[in-house]
């Protein structure tokens, strides 16, 4: 049909004196658009993506309706579709329940901190601070340290015997941290703040480059002091990092595992600090249920964008 | 229109997944197992990571190839993961399990059987025959629920009490004969050791959720308890019985007076001194032998059973053939070589794990009389149980162990309802296919 326009229009034209340019590869325009070299340099990542991100996540989806277990290749086995019956028996367990509130529990305690923390330091380390080049490295090294060594560490802090109860003397809480109900979560959810910290203040630091220094000076006329300018300049100015920061602590959050793997030897005390993936793991590969274990991914994935876009949505509101 | 275009390309993402996944679901084609069973060349095998397991391995596999420079055998140890079992599980789905592996665990056998990884060891003539010869009557319990053996009973652990003689001397206990046999022994002796300061803990199992941990606390006292009754029988969980609730309450009180923390020990805390006893296998006498002067005696029941009649977990490990192995006639020949008598001698030599035949103190009664420590783990090795081999072993472990940490180990729950509850889904679990 556009073809046909097209044809149309150079006859109305006919009559005039100059005849009518002619439209070079309009299909190819229309598939490609007007950059297919754009498109041609894009493609690699784009099959990437598709490889390692929508293939499994497909694949994560199609599992979750059928009954499936993982088979050597060539076995013969039914995998019968099964509708929601997945989603029902993830759904009906205590334990995956149980998970679910536990990251919600460390989400509300790690997002917050991570973004009030990553920003105060940030700013600090942007001003003219005396050894602002260690700190810097000293904040970002724990975010690169892998985790089992620095588990390790936590251990022996917060063991019943570690150096936080010494300091704490009869202050110390009884049952201790990591084998506490109502602790197990806050201490991992600060340790994950604390090793995570480093890349959310990089984050903060390069936007902070971007917010223009005339504000701060007419704020200062304003009579504003340090905290005013921190308010009503470098927290708005920040806003877009912010976002980012929101939902890539939202994420890496909801996709917690090592940390109760390592940290509570497998989510306890009594499942107390059970993490979703975590039991996704201790279905899908120790118990080899992954037909469950995709439901409960997959749910996991619909709340962490719910969540992601309500963030996004309340904190790029103006 | 932003909005709808992200979501347009999130839902197609989505489409393009799924229908590639679709597309490779379900298995097709098969392998052609009767010629792989009758093939003979090249295998390739895994061995723990233990070092004088590897070590044993690796002479046995040089002992074959002398013997055999056309059916060339290679070894490696386990590949690097969270738990061999996942390994093993991976190369399965992915196609490349080797022949055999010299690490199998039995809880793991259902779920590897399932996967359509294991060669049944019945299909080969004689198969059946040397599983039942070898071993004797204990490998029944080593059998499938269709009555085949996809797994050769290898070698056990049968756990026991360790204790450290200096701390039950520094608390006032008789070392060479400490009174552990009852309940009401164990714990009048626990109370002695954490009290007088002795030792930080009188044991200390780990009290964590992982599914095997109650191979190490609850299963080896269940075991003797019963007089050798597995946690599934018949198709239904057993636990919530008098005998398990006689165990689970002796726990309980370890754990409720202090005497077991209820917090994981970052090291090894028998090692370290920080507890008195520790419930292990006969490996630990090379582990330990020299760091501290031990003694072994058998767990404790209420009423106090001797050691002849007190049964314990075997924590045994075996060996199973997987049925990505092209040449599985070598494969079953090797496994025939590396099992005999002389094999299984220099086993017991390297490692002292006791291998799973018929009267292993009477064959080797030389070894045993030169190494008198392991004479009491042979002779428990007779009385050992096994983990029930039934579908979903591994979620039905992990279903028990929830049960126990909430109800014994913190309390949270009362053990008549956690054990009723557990009870049901466990019989529940072992009732599926």
């Amino acid at each position: 049909m556009p073809n046909a326009t097209v044809t149309g229009k150079a006859k109305d034209r006919s009559g005039s004196t100059t005849p009518p340019p002619k439209r070079r590869a309009p299909r190819l325009t229309t598939l490609f658009g007007r950059q297919p070299l754009g498109i041609g340099l894009a493609a690699p990542y784009a099959v990437f993506l598709a490889a390692v991100f929508a293939y499994p996540l497909g694949l994560a989806v199609w599992i979750s309706f059928h009954d499936y277990f993982f088979t050597a290749p060539g076995a013969q086995v039914a995998r019968p579709f099964v509708g929601l019956d997945n989603y029902k028996t993830a759904l009906a367990d205590p334990a995956v329940r149980r998970s679910f509130l536990n990251v919600v529990e460390f989400l509300v305690i790690n997002v917050p901190l991570t973004v009030v923390l990553a920003l105060v330091l940030a700013n600090a380390l942007n001003g003219a601070i005396r050894g602002r080049t260690f700190l810097r490295v000293a904040y970002y090294v724990p975010y690169v340290t892998a985790s089992v060594a620095v588990v390790a560490v936590w251990l022996f802090l917060f063991s019943s015997n570690g150096m936080v109860n010494q300091l704490l003397g009869p202050l110390a809480p009884d049952p201790s941290w990591l084998i506490n109900n109502k602790l197990v979560m806050p201490v991992i959810a600060i340790f994950v703040t604390w090793k995570q910290l480093g890349f959310f203040i990089l984050l903060y630091l390069a936007a902070l480059q971007n917010v223009p220094r005339e504000l701060y000076e007419a704020a200062s006329v304003d009579g504003a002091g340090k905290f005013r300018s921190f308010m009503n300049v470098t927290v708005p100015g920040v806003r877009p990092a912010t976002t980012l920061v929101v939902i890539l602590a939202t994420i890496t959050g909801a996709n917690l595992f090592t940390e109760p793997y390592l940290l509570t030897s497998g989510g306890g005390p009594n499942g107390a600090s059970a993490s979703p993936v975590l039991v996704m793991y201790q279905k899908g590969i120790e118990q080899g249920n992954p037909d469950v274990a995709s439901a409960i991914g997959v749910i996991l994935v619909i709340g962490v964008l719910v969540i992601s876009l309500i963030n996004r949505r309340l904190l790029e509101r103006d | 229109m932003k909005s709808n275009k992200v979501a347009a390309a999130a839902v197609l993402t989505l489409a393009i997944g799924t229908t590639a996944a679709c597309g490779s679901s379900g298995g097709s084609g098969g392998s052609d197992a009767s010629g792989a069973q009758a093939a003979h060349g090249p295998v390739n095998v895994w061995l723990s990571n233990n070092p004088e397991e590897v070590a044993w391995g690796k002479a046995m596999v040089e002992a074959w190839n002398t013997a055999h420079p056309t059916e060339l055998v290679t070894a490696q140890e386990i590949p690097a993961g969270k738990t061999s079992e996942e390994v093993i599980g991976a190369a399965i789905t992915a196609g490349n399990a080797p022949c055999l592996v010299f690490n199998t665990a039995p809880a793991a056998v259902p779920q590897f059987q399932k996967q359509g990884g294991l060669v049944a060891l019945d299909s080969f003539p004689d198969g059946k025959a040397y599983v039942e010869a070898r071993t004797g009557a204990p490998a029944d319990q080593y059998k499938s629920p269709d009555g085949k053996f996809y797994q050769l009973p290898w070698k056990s652990n049968p756990v026991m009490i360790f204790y450290n003689k200096d701390i039950m001397t520094k608390a006032g206990i008789d070392a060479e004969n400490p009174p552990l046999a009852t309940y009401d022994e164990f714990l009048a002796t626990s109370k002695k050791i954490v009290s007088s300061g002795a030792a930080q803990a009188a044991i200390w199992p780990a009290p964590t959720s992982e599914f095997f941990q109650s191979w190490f606390d609850f299963y080896p006292l269940y075991a003797a308890e019963t007089g050798g009754k597995q946690l599934v029988e018949d198709g239904k969980a057993t636990f919530d019985s008098e005998e398990g609730k006689r165990v689970s309450n002796f726990w309980r009180t370890m754990y409720a007076e202090k005497l077991a923390p209820q917090e994981k020990y970052p090291a090894d805390s028998f090692a370290d001194k920080k507890a008195a006893m520790s419930i292990v296998g006969p490996w630990a006498i090379s582990v330990y032998g020299d760091k501290v002067k031990w003694g072994a005696v058998p767990v404790p029941t209420s009423a106090g059973t001797t050691a002849d009649k007190t049964y314990t977990f075997s924590d045994a490990k075996n060996i199973a053939m997987y049925s990505a192995c092209k040449n599985q006639g070598t494969a079953w020949d090797l496994l025939k070589f590396s099992t005999s008598k002389d094999q299984d001698g220099a086993l017991l030599d390297k490692t002292g794990q006791m291998p799973l035949r018929k009267d292993i103190a009477t064959v080797y009664a030389d070894y045993f009389s030169s190494h008198p420590d392991y004479k009491k783990f042979a002779d428990q090795a007779a009385r050992t149980i096994e983990v029930p081999n039934v579908p979903n072993s591994i979620a039905i472990w992990q279903t028990f162990r929830d049960g126990y940490t909430s109800s014994v180990i913190f309390g949270k729950t009362p053990i008549d309802d956690a054990f009723k509850t557990s009870s049901d889904k466990v019989t529940a679990l072992a009732g599926q296919s």
